[in-house]
């Protein structure tokens, strides 16, 4: 084969290893390699974004404050009866758990938007590794989501929030938090890859995300619904992950919850994650 | 030298829709070959094949040795592809997304750096460097686009209509850039629609009409095919211009002679314009005509694809456009 010169300076890196087994092993570790690479430079260009148009994070920083506030003191009154323990302190993973979901429901839309406008042939034309493109917007709306889910806490605490948890499980709050809304970012990038507008992406996104969020422990005790309900809101996965932040903060079994949570978010990533890229992958 | 692109017999169709068919193109190491076709030919087709964005129906391309399918990964390090849509990020800066691309294309940071400046000094876009890309003229944005697209010293580039939509005095910015690319030796593929842009540019044009190419050759070469030279004479006064007509019409190499008389236009097709024209004058002066202008004219590429297809290229693209719609 004539290899072509580079005209000067920089050469790209010669075609892998030639024997079959040296090249699966050699494409592998270069895979992996620069997916980390190229999913931490997307990641920063999202990143960008928030700092150059800081009205992006309004939701994020509003809607937390807003729903605090409402169920606090406007529905808390009539709710909190229902629920055993002080209704903020049953509130805030709800709210946390909810606020998030929204946040990276963000990749979708943002990978739609990268369809719409062409900017993805640029990407596919170049040689980086193709899961980074999905990936950068995931990492990138996960950490949005953990920042806040920090300042979330913050506010809930200054309005009598209160943790009765010990320190540990307090503290692993929103990292917990971050690891299922990773987990949870992949099926609005699923979402964003296949309907490629961002108009329906965000519509399609809210119908997922309302339902899913409200017919789940988040703001009520799921005894307290009808019974064909409680069947769809014990196996809702946000149920699962909203016990297990409450229970964290609040004291009360882990591992029934954390089990649960964990395979639900291993499944969004390795599962959803792969349907994803494969259908990035196959955009013409 | 040998040759950066061979394609073979590539065919590319969506359903019962033909975009490509049958198509073959070798493209010269360190030319520039135009890929010139109206709206909806199968140009943008084409590209995305060979820049790997899209698999073939059937047939084969080679890019730089490198088989479009096969060794697709190896080969998206040795092109680059600037698009129709600039594909810059509004909310970075010029420098961020040269940079990011140069990063994409696996480049160490230190050379991405100092080859950004390179770009940056090239284009001329050294003023606007660090400021985002929302505030860029929609020139400055092609610029950037080729620049970022050049990051890597692609020795093969594609340029996807890199001045549709651009002012004139932008195009002919653009035009110098690419011209300076080819000077140091990269090779280009460009689409155009634009009959000038690919005579301006091309080593080489390849025409290229419902998915099919109808023909391939230099600029001159294809001028030939179209046949002939033209001579207009624009009498001084309009009442001549019948008589004008008729005196031309004897020496026309199809006997048919165009008038236009809001502009006292009289043209005729001849083989030899020089030698004709002499004899043209005599007559006319024999006639007692006064002419105001008279000159031989080239064909130009407008008369080709008129000649190869029956019709202009634009009617081609309205034709196109409605078939889409």
């Amino acid at each position: 084969m004539n290899l072509p010169q580079a005209v000067n300076g920089w050469r790209p890196e010669p075609p892998a290893p030639s024997t079959p087994v040296k090249e699966a092993i050699g494409s592998v570790l270069y895979e992996f390699r620069w997916i980390i690479a190229d999913t931490a430079m997307l990641t920063w260009r999202m990143l960008m974004h928030y700092r150059r148009n800081p009205e992006m994070l309004l939701s994020t920083i509003f809607g937390p404050l807003m729903f605090l506030f409402l169920f606090t003191y406007v529905f808390g009154g009539a709710i909190g009866r229902s629920t055993e323990i002080n209704y903020i302190d049953y509130l805030l993973p709800g709210v946390l758990i909810q606020n998030n979901i929204f946040t990276v429901m963000q990749t979708g839309i943002g990978l739609a938007d990268d369809m719409q406008k062409g900017f993805v042939d640029r990407y596919r034309s170049l040689p980086m590794a193709r899961s980074a493109v999905i990936g950068g917007r995931v990492v990138a709306t996960t950490t949005i989501a953990f920042f806040s889910a920090i300042w979330t806490i913050g506010i809930a605490v200054v309005i009598g929030m209160r943790f009765h948890g010990g320190f540990w499980p307090g503290l692993s709050l929103p990292f917990v938090v971050a690891l299922f809304c990773f987990g949870f970012a992949w099926i609005s990038a699923l979402v964003g890859v296949s309907v490629r507008d961002t108009q329906t992406a965000s519509s399609l996104t809210f119908f997922v995300a309302i339902p899913l969020t409200f017919l789940s422990s988040t703001f009520v005790p799921v005894e307290t619904m009808p019974g064909w309900l409680q069947a769809f809101a014990e196996v809702n996965p946000i149920t699962q992950v909203v016990n297990l932040s409450r229970n964290l903060a609040q004291g009360g079994p882990i591992a029934t919850y954390a089990l649960p949570t964990i395979l639900w978010t291993v499944l969004f990533v390795f599962g959803i994650g792969s349907l994803a890229t494969w259908r990035y992958k196959r955009v013409s | 030298m040998g040759h950066a692109i061979e394609v073979r017999n590539i065919s590319k169709s969506y359903g019962n829709v033909v975009a490509l068919d049958n198509v073959d193109l070798d493209v010269q190491r360190g030319s520039v070959m135009g890929l010139l076709g109206p709206n909806g030919a199968g140009k943008t087709t084409l590209v995305r094949i060979l820049t790997t964005l899209l698999r073939p129906s059937s047939g084969s391309a080679t890019v730089l040795g490198y088989d479009v399918v096969r060794h697709a990964r190896h080969l998206r390090s040795y092109i680059g592809l600037a698009g129709q849509s600039a594909a810059v990020d509004d909310l970075l800066t010029g420098r961020e997304n040269i940079h990011m691309a140069g990063r994409l294309y696996h480049m160490p940071k230190r050379q991405v750096q100092k080859r950004a400046q390179e770009l940056l000094e090239q284009f001329d876009l050294v003023d606007a460097a660090d400021r985002s890309v929302k505030g860029y003229s929609g020139g400055m944005r092609r610029r950037l686009d080729l620049a970022a697209s050049l990051v890597a010293n692609p020795p093969m580039i594609f340029l996807d209509e890199p001045t549709t939509g651009l002012d004139p005095r932008s195009r002919l910015e653009l035009w110098d850039v690419i011209r300076n690319l080819v000077s140091e030796g990269t090779t280009v593929l460009l689409t155009t629609q634009y009959l000038e842009e690919a005579d301006q540019l091309a080593d080489e044009i390849t025409v290229i009409d419902l998915g099919k190419v109808i023909a391939q050759g230099t600029a001159d070469e294809l001028k030939h095919q179209a046949g002939s030279e033209f001579i207009e004479i624009t009498v001084r006064d309009v009442e001549d211009i019948r008589r004008a007509a008729s005196v031309l019409e004897n020496f026309a190499e199809n006997n048919e002679c165009d008038i236009d008389e809001e502009a006292r236009k009289t043209s005729i097709m001849v083989s030899d314009g020089a030698e004709i024209m002499v004899q043209v004058v005599r007559s006319l002066d024999t006639e007692d005509i006064a002419v105001a202008n008279m000159a031989v004219r080239q064909p130009t590429l407008d008369d080709v694809f008129l000649a190869l297809t029956g019709r202009t290229a634009e009617e081609a693209a309205t034709e196109s456009e409605q078939d889409q719609n």
